[in-house]
């Protein structure tokens, strides 16, 4: 029997919306306040959805603890308190949160094993979120 | 007209532990941990139910919502609202009462007694943080 669970974390990050491609007016037509030079900030809340059968003997589509594990380990140690504009995958690509899900859902479809990832959502503030399947 | 997704919400107030009569103690206390227990612990549960189907001319409804509500209330939170999962509710004798066997169990205590709609999902929220969809056998 097919089941999809969703696990919730929340990592706190800094963010400024910004192309080199583009002139000073546009980067502040297209992203306005989010083009601040000196960043702000939000609490993010990721979803993240495995799909898998439940396993007879356990009752589980996947062991929490070894969500939990990858998770915490490749995801929220990674972002959680960080300035995602530092970081390799946002050197070319501006830190929306639609390029942070595509981020999220790469790093974690190569590193969970025991089940398989559905999709990632991320809520950047409590109007707006963001889904990526792949 | 197309089809039109409706989705009611309860609550309920459970206990429960994880415990497989297959594993040693060693084995249920690593794969389970904190949840195995045996005294049990508890959860504040949401269930959402999301029926399906077209709208009725007459009504502009997809389903009373006063019936979902009772069907509801009568297959699932009588028999799992304020119960020892495990102890209480025979679906719970010989499986585990996961989050994912949780919303297996209530699908299959409400698909047969919906008549009106079809049952689309059943998701059941163990913490706001985790929770589990289950949309049929399929
Ligand atoms: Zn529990």
């Amino acid at each position: 029997m097919k089941a999809y669970l969703t696990r919730r974390y929340m990592i706190s990050a800094s963010h400024r919306l910004h192309s080199d491609e583009l002139s000073p007016e546009q980067n502040n037509e297209i992203f306005g306040k989010c083009n601040n030079p000196h960043g702000h900030g939000h609490n993010y809340m990721i979803e993240v959805t495995v799909s898998g059968q439940v396993d007879a003997r356990t009752g589980m589509v996947c062991n929490l603890m070894d969500l939990d594990r990858v998770v915490g380990k490749e995801i929220v140690e990674r972002y959680d308190h960080q300035n995602l504009n530092l970081l390799p995958e946002f050197e070319r690509n501006v830190p929306t949160t639609e390029n942070l899900c595509i981020a999220v859902y790469d790093i974690l479809e190569r590193g969970i094993r025991f089940a398989h990832l559905d999709k990632v959502r991320i809520e950047e503030t409590m109007m707006n979120s963001f889904e990526y399947a792949g | 007209m197309g089809t039109v997704y409706l989705t009611r919400k309860a609550e309920f107030a459970a206990s429960h532990y994880y415990h497989s009569p297959e594993l040693s103690a060693e084995e249920n206390l690593r794969l389970f941990g904190k949840c195995n227990n045996p005294n049990g612990h508890g959860h504040n549960y949401t269930l959402e139910v999301t029926v399906k189907g077209a709208v009725d001319a007459t009504s502009g409804f997809v389903v009373d919502l006063k019936q979902l509500k009772e069907i509801m209330n009568r297959e699932v939170l009588e028999a799992m609202d304020h119960r020892f999962l495990n102890k209480e509710v025979p679906e719970f004798e010989t499986l585990i009462p996961t989050t994912e066997n949780i919303a297996i169990a209530a699908w299959r205590r409400l698909e047969p007694k919906l008549k009106a709609a079809q049952l689309h999902r059943v998701r059941v929220y163990e913490t706001p943080d985790l929770f589990v969809d289950f949309y049929g056998e399929a």
